[in-house]
């Protein structure tokens, strides 16, 4: 995996003000990307299995426990079956990362030991981010501290609905700042957003602010990722691409929870930004209940049997 | 490293064939196949071979079609539409429905099939084609159930003859069939040479669900076979195809009083304003010239898009280009599948030459093996290039700039064709406009290549005419309610210099009336008529009275409301002269030309548009447009009755016209004028010349700046054949009473005016976001 990081740029707000987007033809687009592409057999398997590198396998409940905690990042470490791995002769596989809060990154760290597998953690007042900033900022140097990885902040939604575009790049660029050497997801809560201009301008900002990647939801807004929305955000990444040549990685959440979403996300990666935005590096999903799913699907594929949950060890 | 490994690695899509065994079993079983007629498969008599042209390999042997089995065919046809229609709507809508119903369980078999013989993509004819066969037949069960509430007084034309192509085989014959039989009418229909079977895999859902024989007769065979057809004994000629052919058919129907829709070529523009959302309209492209494989006669296959984004849109458009799949046709990944013949790609190649040769650049659009062309695009290419003014039907799109939005409608209507447009604004104002200026029979704005059987589908200018779709289609397979019709006097050969002395009082000179203005005639001769002498017209003074009538386009623009001030005024002044009137004809005719007046003032802001239930999120608007000039060859009886009948419901729509009056008896219309010029009848609206109506009409008729005749009268023909130079409509409006009931009403609205579908996709927040519905 290699290292590199959005440097992002000073804020240039003519790179978005005049974006346009046609809601219905992005609608239109989002449906038909799935049906444009088809995989089948050992291609399904291979982009379930990559499906799964990507997963920032993730608990952000009330209750979580270092115990729980624990169980998550054992499965992060062993998602499918090993006999099942086997069987496909794909010999070492993880999810992208584990993904907690705070207060959970030491429990994930030790759990997870020298596995390579990064721990992310939630920060600034997820996930509503309505604390004063300087406690956001100081809960992502805890985090930092705690020894996570990546941090997902979240954004201000006030500042995209208000249209204070100085006001979210730099609150943006400071918790980035925060980060230090650790790489950063912008968080945009695009269900609050609603609109998909709000979506593309915010996203804009994000990536101008240094974001390394952008991503959907917090899991806990009304709607969560959708097709439309991310389809929306990948030509931002596109388009900022084009105007600076960085690269930055993309990460839906809370809305993937069957294969056939892990492997219509993916299509819609392969075909609006291509082939290297398939990998864990530029693509991450973040998902609880999808690797059950996928794991089923991939169990089927090996045996010829329809699989049961309860024969599966569960996160 | 293992093959899973491998993929995880390269994350390619891989094969994803759809089985194929099925339809083949399926073919093998019945092939070579015989003709469908009177409700019995025939045995096959002379044989080709369809074939699959992604491979080449043939699929089935068909019959070629004689004379003779077109003829048998229109037979069983003929024997059959008389029970047919005598059916009620419900029992007629139970069949459609059936149909339909019985296309959805056939889906996957039919698309296979559709996919085998023409080559295009799976997942077109899956998700697209099949499921509007069914949406087509489902939508007209409900029109035969509705038939006699909704069109009262009309019946069916009789036997239909339906000729279709092959880009689109099984929805173009959904397209014919389905209002066809809702209406009353039977069908012999014979489908492409290229494309058959699915027209074959419909016969056999005729048999299963017990359609009455000789409702639906399909014969198949190539051009040789609907020329066959076209000659044949029947009621109507329905044709979708090129202008070439339907410019033919039209010769060929000339005279014969049998009824006419043609759906032709297209090179629709589609414009890019700089307010765009570029990805989207990049995905307007997609779904345009190279969906289908360009084989759409409506694609959007002009692109022209603002100068201030064109750089950043070609970009876009040349990324997107490169991810297009072209492949296998069975493969559910395949984006651009196989050229329907190599005859066709030949075509294809040899016009992207002669584009090349006149000086384009062509980026992408290179041939493969077998009949594979890569999708592409025509740049640096001028409005007189072949490319840019051919029909290309395949998947290569020109790609051109403009300045301003005028210059935009300028480009987007200088084409010969009308059948499409659509528009790329995210400016509701802006992109509104310019779906009223361009002239085509569809306008999608934002969208593109979106169909439904709710809206009416159908050309302007050589694209044809006639609609499929709606309320407007299901017009064109029925037949107004019976006119008595009154016989007319031939007129008389113009004798110059014979005419009686007028005798007492001041004497007067009658004169053509053009662009507002009484003007003599170019020929400086007279001849005469009851009552005195008129002015003999000539070639040019029909035309300098075009093209008065060409410069008077505002007065479309004024509105219902504006027209109907104006058509009062003249009733109002009529009524003030109404001795004179009928000293020159009689009580009769003057009552009857303020009555037409005040009649279709009434209609001026009246005859309106509809808005369809097509698709949710989307509003389509049914629109009644002018055709902007029409000529109009009067009756040679009851000359002020008459041309107040065909001249008033032409104007009320914001027509303009150069009328023909009564050859033998037109002086009444030198007083007419007067009332015009004092009415604030803008100059150019209606132009009169008087002369040789055979003469006059047929340059009238092969004018190409006239939009639509009518023709009330014998002669015929040679007017029908002189039209077919720009494929106008021509009506010929039964001679009647003129003065009576039957001589106004909502026909001459219709037939004043021709649709066009604007389709306009909304919506605020992405679907599950939040909207209220």
């Amino acid at each position: 995996m290699s290292d590199h990081r959005n440097p992002g740029t000073d804020l240039r707000i003519e790179g978005f003000a005049d974006i346009r987007i046609n809601t219905p033809a992005a609608l239109r687009r989002a449906a038909t990307l799935p049906v444009r592409r088809s995989l089948k057999k050992d291609h399904q398997a291979a982009w379930l299995l990559n499906a799964v590198r990507c997963i920032d396998l993730t608990t952000l409940a009330g209750d979580d426990t270092e115990d729980r905690v624990a169980r998550l990042c054992a499965k992060a470490r062993q998602p499918v079956a090993a006999e099942l791995l086997q069987a496909m002769g794909v010999p070492h596989l993880t999810t992208g990362a584990v993904c907690v809060y705070p207060t959970m990154v030491a429990a994930a760290k030790r759990a997870l030991g020298n596995s390579g597998i990064p721990v992310a953690s939630v920060a600034t007042g997820f996930p509503a981010g309505l604390m004063p900033l300087d406690l956001r900022l100081a809960e992502i140097r805890h985090a930092v501290d705690q020894g996570a990885d990546e941090i997902d902040i979240v954004i201000t939604r006030a500042h995209v609905l208000r249209a204070e575009w100085t006001a979210l790049y730099d609150e943006i660029r400071a918790m980035r700042d925060a980060c230090g050497p650790v790489r950063m997801k912008t968080i945009l809560a695009t269900g609050d957003l609603k609109s998909l201009e709000n979506v593309a301008r915010a996203s804009h900002v994000a990536m101008q602010a240094g974001a390394d990647w952008i991503k959907t939801s917090t899991g806990k807004e009304g709607v969560n990722a959708t097709l439309p929305v991310s389809l929306v955000m990948c030509r931002a990444i596109r388009d900022y691409r084009t105007l600076t040549g960085h690269r930055v990685g993309f990460k839906p959440a809370g809305g993937l929870r069957t294969a056939r979403d892990a492997i219509d996300w993916q299509v819609l990666m392969a075909e609006e930004l291509g082939r290297d935005w398939l990998s864990p590096d530029l693509f991450r999903i973040g998902a609880s209940s999808l690797l059950g799913d996928i794991e089923r699907q991939i169990s089927h594929h090996v045996t010829g049997r329809y699989a049961a949950g309860h024969r599966q060890a569960i996160a | 490293m293992s093959r899973v490994s491998e993929i995880m690695d390269s994350m390619e899509y891989g094969p994803s064939v759809e089985d194929s065994s099925a339809a083949r079993d399926w073919l093998k079983a019945r092939a070579p196949f015989g003709h469908f007629i009177g409700g019995k498969v025939t045995k096959p008599g002379q044989t080709f071979a369809t074939r699959d042209p992604s491979t080449g390999e043939a699929l089935a042997k068909v019959t070629q079609g004689s004379a003779e089995d077109v003829a048998q065919a229109v037979r069983a046809a003929r024997r059959a539409q008389p029970k047919w229609a005598a059916l009620s709507g419900t029992e007629r809508a139970r069949y459609l429905y059936a149909i339909a119903r019985h296309v959805q369980k056939r889906e996957r078999i039919l698309s296979v099939l559709e996919t085998l013989d023409n080559g295009k993509p799976i997942r077109e004819s899956r998700d697209i084609d099949i499921p509007l066969v069914a949406r087509h037949f489902y939508h007209h069960a409900g029109w035969a159930e509705l038939r006699d509430t909704a069109f009262p007084g009309h019946a069916p034309l009789g036997v239909c003859g339906q000729i279709i192509p092959w880009n689109f085989p099984l929805l173009m014959l959904a397209w014919k069939i389905a209002p066809a039989l809702a209406a009353g009418n039977t069908v012999v229909l014979k489908p492409a040479e290229y494309t058959p079977l699915t027209a074959l895999a419909f016969a056999e859902i005729c048999q299963q669900i017990g359609l009455p024989a000789g409702v639906v007769n399909i014969v198949t065979g190539d051009g040789e076979t609907g020329a066959a057809l076209v000659a044949a004994q029947v009621d109507k000629i329905a044709f979708t195809g090129s202008t070439e052919v339907g410019r033919a058919i039209a010769g060929a129907m000339a005279g014969s009083g049998r009824a006419l829709t043609l759906e032709l070529g297209g090179k629709s523009p589609f414009i890019v304003m700089e307010d765009a959302d570029l990805d989207a309209a990049v995905e307007g492209v997609v779904d345009s010239i190279w969906f289908n494989q360009g084989e759409v006669c409506c694609a959007g296959s002009r692109i022209l898009v603002a100068e201030a984004v064109s750089d950043r849109f070609e970009a876009l458009l040349r990324a997107r280009m490169e991810r297009l799949r072209p492949g296998p046709p069975l493969d559910k990944s395949t984006d651009i599948g196989a050229i329907v013949d190599p005859v066709q790609k030949d075509r294809i190649l040899s016009i992207c030459k002669a584009a090349t040769d006149a000086g384009a650049e062509l980026i992408g659009g290179q041939p493969g093996e077998g009949c594979f062309i890569a999708p592409g695009y025509l740049r640096n290419i001028a409005p007189g290039n072949p490319g840019m003014e051919q029909e290309i039907f395949g998947p290569i799109a020109t790609l051109s700039t403009f300045r301003t939005a005028d210059e935009a409608i300028s480009l987007a209507n200088n084409t010969r064709y009308g059948l499409a447009g659509s528009v790329w604004s995210e400016s509701a104002s802006v992109a509104t406009d310019i779906a009223a200026q361009v002239k085509a029979g569809v306008l999608w704005i934002n969208c593109a290549n979106a169909f439904d059987a709710a809206a009416p589908f159908g050309g302007y200018r050589e694209s044809g005419f006639g609609r499929e779709g709606g309320r407007a289609g299901m017009l064109d397979y029925l037949a107004e309610p019976k006119i008595k019709s009154a016989g007319e006097a031939a007129p008389k050969a113009p004798v110059v210099m014979d005419g009686a002395e007028q005798g007492g009082g001041l004497d007067r000179t009658a004169k053509h009336y053009i662009g507002g203005a009484q003007k003599r005639p170019d020929g400086g001769v007279m001849y005469g008529v009851a009552g005195g002498l008129a002015p003999l017209g000539n070639r040019k003074d029909i035309r300098n009275a075009v093209e008065a009538a060409a410069k008077a386009g505002k007065w479309a623009a004024m509105g219902g409301h504006g027209r109907a001030q104006v058509l009062y005024y003249i009733a109002e002044n009529l009524a003030a002269r109404a001795e004179d009137f009928t000293r020159r004809t009689s009580r009769a005719e003057t009552d009857a030309a303020i009555a037409r007046a005040f009649h279709y003032a009434a209609w001026a802001d009246k005859f309106d548009g509809t808005n369809v239930q097509a698709r949710p999120g989307h509003l389509v608007n049914v629109i009644p447009e002018p055709f902007g000039v029409i000529g109009i060859a009067c009756p040679n009886m009851q000359p002020l009755a008459g041309f107040m009948s065909l001249v008033m419901p032409a104007i009320a729509m914001g027509n303009c016209v150069v009328a023909i009056p009564a050859q033998d008896d037109p002086l009444a219309l030198a007083d007419l004028y007067q009332v015009f010029d004092t009415s604030d009848l803008p100059a150019g609206v209606v132009n009169i010349v008087t002369g040789s109506k055979p003469d006059l009409a047929q340059v009238l008729a092969a004018h190409d700046a006239v939009a639509a005749m009518w023709y009330a009268g014998a002669g015929l023909e040679a007017v029908e054949l002189a039209a077919g130079g720009n494929l106008k409509p021509v009506w010929s409006p039964v001679n009647r009473d003129w003065t009576g009931a039957e001589a106004q009403g909502e026909e001459f609205l219709r037939r004043a005016t021709r649709t066009k579908t604007v389709w306009l996709p909304y919506g605020a927040l992405p679907a599950g976001a939040g909207t209220a519905y």
